[in-house]
């Protein structure tokens, strides 16, 4: 039987977030609230890889209360069981912090009921580290393969996995003993629509609720603003940089302002270099 | 007398050096001069180091040195061959234990951000990703200068800068093109350090199977020196057609903004922003793209930026050199034409030998 598990974030969805022109913060009302979305493609193809082989997925998720609704929408996706890790005491974690406890957390359910691979989506788009999933390999000892577009082959009889990774130059054709850790990109997997059984089964479901008073044991240095090395000194907007000449093609006419747009990279010197290097 | 290390990860495949290492030589070298007024007071050294692993790569360390390393310390060896994540970080973790240094970066290619997170675990210590300024500077409370990590948070709406006060070394990542190449010195002073190798095959836990490349045209817009981008503004997958005419006119690529990456208008190989890749051509035209931080993040620090938008108010006209308002289809065509009508003046007829990626 194949054990799977997922590691999911509830992100804002930061295509929507928006600066308050007046204060310079972050307006966080009204911004929806998703499942991050690599993390909902790894899902997707822990569920499509359960199917075919049988067995079971687990999700796991570090954070607030609310993210049980994220919990919520992976058991929809086709997922058996969710545990939430949720401490007020978490709060503040940076990404070492983070993967201690998502690690602890993972190996305390490994031990009782072996997993054969870890999913995490290639990164948070709210974050966009990327540093959380290697974190987790590192400290849970498992061999691991990032930016995945595809599992070729999952043989768990020959304990070990076929994983295709793209890089900037290639995809390499990586071959891992199981259990590994796998960090996905949108391509793995498309995101099926949600079976009716599991879309009732996910209304009524209760993540279990892990936190520093039980099941595991935190260590109290390790997690939260205590066990993150790095703080945030300041936050701000970006600098404006000097806005440059506006040219109204709807005045001028479209070949005049062409005409003035090239005469200005003539002046930069930038025209002549670039069509120079163009033949 | 104790020895401030500064150090840059030097990146290389398949024997050749990625640049964004040379990058982050001339930063590192910036962040040691920073603080060596402080280190020659307290009679400390600081020194600019460069930690290369590969297989029969001599030649990069050299070139290392003219780029600005006072010291390379090179582990040679097989099981470098290819890069894997367990036999790099592994290595990593132990050098940089044995020689304990101050700050580290790491080019955050597809290497080096599946490596970066794996060593700073490793040593439990801070990493900032994706930083776009770097500086060593005065903290409240610390006794010597620390790195700020500057970087954008929120899909770009907000720097952030992060610090990390205890852990050691103060660790970040960094995109290539986001710091200017420095210059190369032919004749540098430094020294080569070869140091000895642990790990084994054994201990790698992972097969390379096989390397796929790529068929047909790959595109690489993170060095071209013209890029040409299009945004949601083109209304349709087919606007990339007029964007590639004149990105072939002019020697350059296409490329996009994310909503027409989500849209599936493109591939994502030619994302500009936040959350694709940053670029820094000679020149940048751009052309229906309102100009969301997240765009403007990956294409500020090109050299000369033209921005076309029917919104004379677009945000990104905040950052462009030169902006046209007014329809880019209308504009484009006006600009193939004019450049035709150039190349013909200069009469070079023939003009066209594209140049190819």
């Amino acid at each position: 039987m194949f054990h799977a598990l997922v590691a999911v974030k509830q992100v804002p969805d930061t295509t929507n977030i928006r600066i308050d022109p007046e204060t310079g913060n972050l307006v966080r009302e009204g911004v929806p609230a998703i499942m991050n979305p690599y993390d909902a493609h790894a899902l997707a193809e822990a569920i499509r890889w359960k199917r075919q082989l049988g067995g079971k997925v687990t999700v796991v998720s570090m954070g607030p209360p609310n993210f049980v609704v994220t919990i919520r929408e992976a058991i929809e996706m086709g997922a058996d069981r969710g545990v939430l890790v949720s401490d007020r005491k978490f709060a503040g974690a940076d990404t070492l912090a983070t993967s201690y406890v998502l690690a602890e957390t993972i190996q305390a359910i490994h031990e009782e009921d072996p997993i054969d691979v870890v999913f995490f989506g290639k990164q948070a788009i709210d974050g966009d580290t990327a540093q959380v999933g290697p974190g987790v390999a590192v400290r849970m000892g498992l061999p691991i393969v990032t930016y995945v577009v595809k599992i070729r082959e999952l043989d768990l009889e020959r304990r070990r996995i076929v994983a295709e990774r793209k890089t900037e130059r290639w995809t390499e054709v990586i071959e891992l003993p199981l259990p590994a850790l796998l960090t996905c990109e949108k391509e793995i997997a498309e995101i099926p629509f949600a079976p009716l059984p599991d879309l009732i089964r996910s209304l009524r479901y209760d993540p279990e609720m892990w936190t520093m008073s039980g099941p595991l044991e935190f260590d109290k240095g390790q997690v939260g603003v205590r066990g993150s090395p790095t703080i945030v000194f300041k936050m701000g907007t970006p600098p404006l940089p000097e806005a440059g000449e506006k040219i109204d093609a709807r005045e001028v006419g479209v070949a005049e302002a062409v005409k003035q747009t090239f005469a200005k990279a003539d002046a930069a010197g930038i025209l002549d270099t670039v069509l120079g290097g163009a033949r | 007398m104790t020895t401030r290390r500064f150090w840059a990860f030097i990146e290389q495949e398949e024997g050749h050096a990625h640049p964004v290492s040379w990058e982050l030589l001339g930063v590192i070298r910036r962040l040691a001069s920073q603080v060596r007024e402080e280190a020659e007071a307290a009679g400390d050294e600081v020194v600019v180091e460069g930690v290369l692993l590969g297989h029969n790569v001599g030649h990069i360390a050299q070139e290392a040195l003219c780029y600005g390393a006072d010291r390379v310390y090179l582990l040679d060896d097989p099981v470098f061959t290819h890069y894997r994540n367990r036999p790099y970080y592994k290595t990593l973790e132990e050098v940089a234990q044995k020689h304990e240094p101050e700050v580290f970066l790491i080019g955050a290619t597809t290497l080096g951000r599946d490596l970066a997170g794996a060593v700073a675990t490793a040593l439990r210590t801070g990493l900032t990703a994706d930083c776009t300024q770097l500086e060593m500077g005065e903290v409240k409370g610390s006794p010597q200068k620390l790195l700020l990590a500057t970087r954008p948070a929120f899909g770009g709406n907000i720097m952030a800068t992060i610090l990390c006060r205890q852990n050691r070394p103060q660790m970040s990542s960094v995109r290539p093109r986001v710091f200017p190449m420095p210059e190369r010195n032919p004749h540098p002073q430094g020294e080569i350090v070869r140091e000895a190798v642990s790990v084994t095959e054994e201990d790698a836990l992972s097969r390379i199977l096989e390397f796929v490349r790529p068929e047909g045209e790959s595109v690489n817009i993170e060095y071209a020196d013209v890029i040409v981008a299009g945004g949601r503004g083109l209304g349709t997958a087919e606007g990339f057609g007029l964007l590639q005419q004149l990105a072939d006119a002019l020697g350059g690529v296409v490329g996009a903004s994310r909503p027409c990456i989500d849209a599936g208008w493109i591939g994502n190989a030619h994302q500009v922003g936040q959350s694709g890749q940053t670029v820094r051509p000679k020149l940048y035209i751009v052309a229906g793209v309102s100009g969301a931080l997240q765009h403007k993040v990956g294409m500020q620090n090109s050299d000369f930026i033209v921005a076309i938008n029917t919104d004379p108010d677009a945000p990104i006209f905040d950052v462009a050199d030169v902006g046209i308002v007014g329809d880019l289809y209308e504009v484009i065509p006006a600009m193939l034409e004019q450049l035709a009508a150039r190349r013909k003046a200069r009469g070079s007829g023939g003009g066209h030998q594209e140049v190819s990626a």
